[in-house]
């Protein structure tokens, strides 16, 4: 069989959903018996060189370096798929965008000129073509499996946009938004974690971005009529996903004026 | 008023019954306390059930607190209705193994014989609903007619409706009137709390005739009324439903639309913890192999974009289009596909929308 070369990048990002690919653990012998993992330097020294079939991209794009190996890697590819919440929004590293940088790197760095990067943290759609998104903080193992198997299979994925909400109750979660009055992001939130934070009484973090039609400005006004100060608002969309368009959007109306 | 015929015992008489079903092999079903909720599960031992309880609700919001009362029933219903165990959340339809040349199919697991223990009258009158939906016509729906078939229901009255429950306006409750085994009544007494018993069916007589109860008073019977009507004139949100069903045809282009549309977040809440919303999609899943795929029954709502998605887009894409979609179907076209009403009174999508929007406002605002 003509295995399919796969390729693992990394950008601006924590590695973890690069480790959630070793995470795989029963699963990876049999996806190494399917796939030739050609490039994956967090897991290999080896590296065979392009095109790849297939690229997972983890990470943003920080640096000017950033902006032009992610137009390398896609000519490189056949199908991109871009993986958890730095490469589909930005990730956490995002909420520079609401920020001076210069500032910080003078702040921070005690040789600034030395320091070359973008005012922006943005995701790899914003500059290549990308064929999947795959969301998450970090992405889901089994929801990467699904991917790679439709992928191999011709099948479309099945990851579903709908709300965290909807996973809170097929698991049997009672709301932590209405038994508790947490706030929580699950109603403007794609499910993808199993609804984990919930689970441990916990309101949704946001770590899949916002799910399909969001509408986080009734959240938001609800939230900020009956249960928190703005501050905490902001604070919940300027998150892991703070770039995505919907929750960068809402973060604005609860900036100090 | 009507003539009843009814049995009387103390609690004791019920954990007769429930170590009776116990030794006829059933998976016993109940109300218990998990999370901060009132929630459904499998009740191990009679002590699991919840007991000295009451709930809190109110438009997005729900307590429990515990009572002086060490009554079974003194809470009104909590998120999950008894539809998740005759049309699960997930299920597996079936799976394969092998390869398109060779293959083997194999079907999902079966249903338990199971015994739903208080099951209230809204809820009750939801499993009628849901029986026309998987039984009658066309297509039946073999896993669920099988777990039907083997159900036992042991219904219980309300004696505490919630501030979101208005089953005296849909004409489901409070008092369980048929389709169940056993209905159970508690009557807080002044000498404490009793429980009275009438039989709807002859299972329901075999299981009660090996308790040996005494028959009710007269009395105790009348307290049964008292406490019934007190019940139903405790709920205050009043509405038509066949006014509501002729009123939802004729405001398809009303401003409410738009405005519920901007307070409607389509999380989807409401339909999941309806006990009538029956809407599934199916998954497909292969393995890395492709060697072993599997289709599973999913819920899904009429709230999320996927599932309006034909070739070309979606039919409802935006919030105000699914939410007219809903509550439409549920109050209006369901007369027409089904005979009846789909809304039973039980106020769950009420008390758990995270933005606390009430369907009987709805009405209110449509009237306008």
């Amino acid at each position: 069989m003509n295995k399919k070369k796969l390729a693992v990048w990394k950008f601006a990002s924590c590695d973890g959903c690069q480790l959630s690919i070793l995470d795989c653990e029963d699963e990876l012998l049999t996806l190494a018996a399917q796939i030739e993992i050609a490039y994956f330097p967090e897991a290999t020294k080896t590296i065979i060189e392009g095109p790849y079939d297939i690229s997972l991209v983890e990470g943003s794009v920080t640096t000017p370096h950033d902006a032009i190996q992610i137009l390398e890697i896609r000519k490189n590819s056949k199908f991109l798929i871009s993986i958890g919440a730095c490469a589909t929004s930005g990730g956490i590293q995002a909420l520079r965008n609401y920020v001076k940088v210069s500032e910080y790197i003078k702040a921070v760095y005690a040789s600034p000129e030395y320091i070359d990067t973008l005012e922006t943290s943005t995701a790899i759609a914003d500059h290549v073509k990308v064929d999947y998104e795959l969301r998450g903080c970090p992405i889901n193992k089994y929801q990467l499996l699904e991917v790679l198997s439709s992928y191999l299979h011709g099948k479309k994925p099945t990851v579903p946009d709908h709300s965290v909400c909807l996973e809170c109750k097929l698991n049997g979660n009672p709301c932590v938004a209405v038994t508790r009055d947490l706030p929580c992001l699950g109603p403007v939130t794609q499910a993808g974690c199993g609804a984990l934070c919930p689970h441990y009484y916990r309101g949704c973090f946001g770590c899949y971005g916002p799910k399909e039609n969001p509408n986080t400005e009734a959240l938001a006004s609800y939230l900020s009529q009956n249960l928190v100060d703005d501050h905490t608002i902001l604070g919940l969309f300027r998150n892991f996903n703070a770039g995505s368009p919907a929750f960068s959007k809402e973060s604005k109306n609860y900036e100090k004026q | 008023m009507a003539k009843h015929h009814a049995f009387r015992t103390d609690i004791k008489g019920l954990i007769s019954l429930f170590s009776q079903l116990s030794g006829q092999g059933y998976s016993q079903i109940g109300p218990l306390v998990r999370d901060g909720a009132i929630m459904l599960g499998e009740i191990q031992s009679f002590d699991d059930l919840a007991q000295g309880y009451t709930d809190e609700q109110a438009q997005g919001h729900y307590r429990i607190k515990p009572i002086p009362n060490k009554g079974l029933f003194q809470y009104a219903v909590g998120p999950q209705s008894f539809k998740q165990y005759l049309h699960p959340p997930r299920r597996k339809l079936w799976s394969t193994n092998g390869t398109n040349q060779n293959f083997t199919v194999e079907t999902g697991d079966k249903p338990q014989k199971m015994v739903f223990w208080g099951v209230r009258s809204c809820d009750l009158e939801a499993i009628k609903i849901l029986d026309r939906v998987f039984l009658e016509g066309a297509f039946v729906n073999k896993w669920y007619q099988q777990a039907r078939e083997q159900l036992l229901i042991i219904a219980a009255s309300c004696p505490l409706p919630s501030a979101n429950c208005f089953c005296t306006s849909t004409h489901t409750g409070p008092k369980p009137e048929s389709g169940f085994d056993l209905g159970v009544h508690e009557i807080s007494g002044n000498n404490g709390i009793y429980y009275l018993i009438e039989t709807g069916s002859q299972k329901g007589e075999k299981l009660i005739k090996k308790l040996q109860l005494q028959w009710a008073s007269a009395e105790e019977l009348e307290s049964m009324e008292r406490m019934i009507e007190k019940a139903a004139s405790s709920m205050k949100k009043r509405f038509e439903p066949t006014e509501a069903a002729e009123l939802l045809k004729k405001t398809l282009e009303h401003k409410y639309w738009d405005e519920v549309g901007n307070r409607c977040l389509s999380c989807a809440n409401c339909t999941m913890v309806c006990p009538t919303c029956f809407c599934t999609s199916t998954e497909d899943i292969t393995d890395i192999t492709g060697e072993h795929s599997e289709r599973w029954l999913r819920w899904d709502s009429c709230f999320n974009g996927d599932f309006s998605y034909i070739q070309g887009g979606k039919v409802r894409g935006s919030t105000p289009a699914r939410y007219r979609q809903w509550m439409t179907h549920k109050l209006s076209y369901w007369y027409h596909q089904f005979g009846t009403s789909g809304c039973v009174g039980c106020g769950r999508c009420v008390t758990w929308c995270p933005v606390g929007i009430d369907i009987t406002e709805g009405l209110e605002e449509l009237a306008r």
